[in-house]
């Protein structure tokens, strides 16, 4: 029965925690906005969570380059998440003159979006809980 | 648990960000100082800004130096000055005005950012700990 509860809450516990670190990436890219050099890292968020639920870990998807100097977006970063899940860089659109990718607003706008489905998923979860105690109370 | 990470991480960028106001602050405050301990007009300084890796994927931020301006001071011809040379020039701070002004800037708005960040986590965490309520 327990692992029936389990199975019942494991995908948005997946997800959860998924997006737990998916924001803390997007918070260390606001937090080095400044910093010379650095690259703006992210995570495939829908391939991370197939591979989380299969259990595996993922590899990284990447857009072919056929010629040397074609501008990798997406390149992974070599760097995995605790789960396996790969980091990767996010393709800069405006470069910076000091070497760092953060684009505030893309950054912004993806922290906002995630702590959003966060809290999604941890509505989802509530409800998954009133639904188990409505079905243990039987009233 | 990532989400108290994000605290590790926007505090630290916090406080970079807040020492590099403290060189704006300090850059303005002297932008007129003719001599200084060293006996030379001050030299504006900013901070070097460093991405520190964690153990848990995510990146801090800290100051790994602060670096004094090489460029040459700025030359005001003033004979009646005491710290004037012989040809009548004062050796001024090469403090650009405009510079720290949009350097004050763009560490407010970093740090705000950073704050906000610091919230939104904040709402994450409590909104966790109403898991089953």
């Amino acid at each position: 029965m327990l692992g029936k509860i389990d199975q019942y809450l494991s995908f948005n516990e997946t997800a959860l925690s998924l997006r737990a670190q998916r924001q803390e990436l997007l918070a260390s890219n606001i937090a080095n906005a400044d910093t010379p050099n650095y690259k703006a890292r992210d995570i495939d968020f829908g391939s991370a969570l197939q591979n989380a639920l299969a259990g595996k870990t993922g590899n990284a998807a990447n857009l072919n380059t056929t010629a040397q100097n074609h501008i990798g977006r997406g390149k992974p970063s070599g760097d995995l998440l605790a789960n396996g899940t790969p980091v990767m860089y996010r393709g800069d659109v405006q470069g910076n003159v000091d070497g760092n990718t953060v684009d505030m607003d893309v950054e912004r706008n993806q922290f906002a979006y995630n702590a959003l489905r966060y809290e999604a998923g941890i509505t989802m979860i509530n409800h998954q809980i009133k639904g188990l105690l409505a079905a243990i109370q039987g009233q | 648990m990532s989400l108290f990470n994000i605290f590790n991480v926007s505090g630290s960028a916090m406080s970079a960000q807040a020492q590099r106001l403290n060189t704006v602050a300090s850059n303005l405050a002297n932008a007129d100082s003719a001599t200084s301990p060293t006996g030379e007009a001050y030299r504006a300084k900013a901070v070097v800004f460093e991405a520190v890796p964690q153990q848990s994927g995510a990146t801090a931020v800290r100051v790994r130096e602060v670096v004094e301006d090489p460029s040459p001071l700025k030359q005001v011809y003033d004979p009646k000055h005491p710290m004037a040379d012989d040809k009548g020039y004062v050796s001024m701070p090469n403090v650009n005005v405009v510079d720290e002004m949009v350097n004050m800037l763009s560490a407010s708005r970093s740090y705000q950012t950073n704050v906000e960040t610091m919230n939104a986590a904040k709402t994450m965490l409590l909104k966790t700990l109403t898991l089953g309520q």
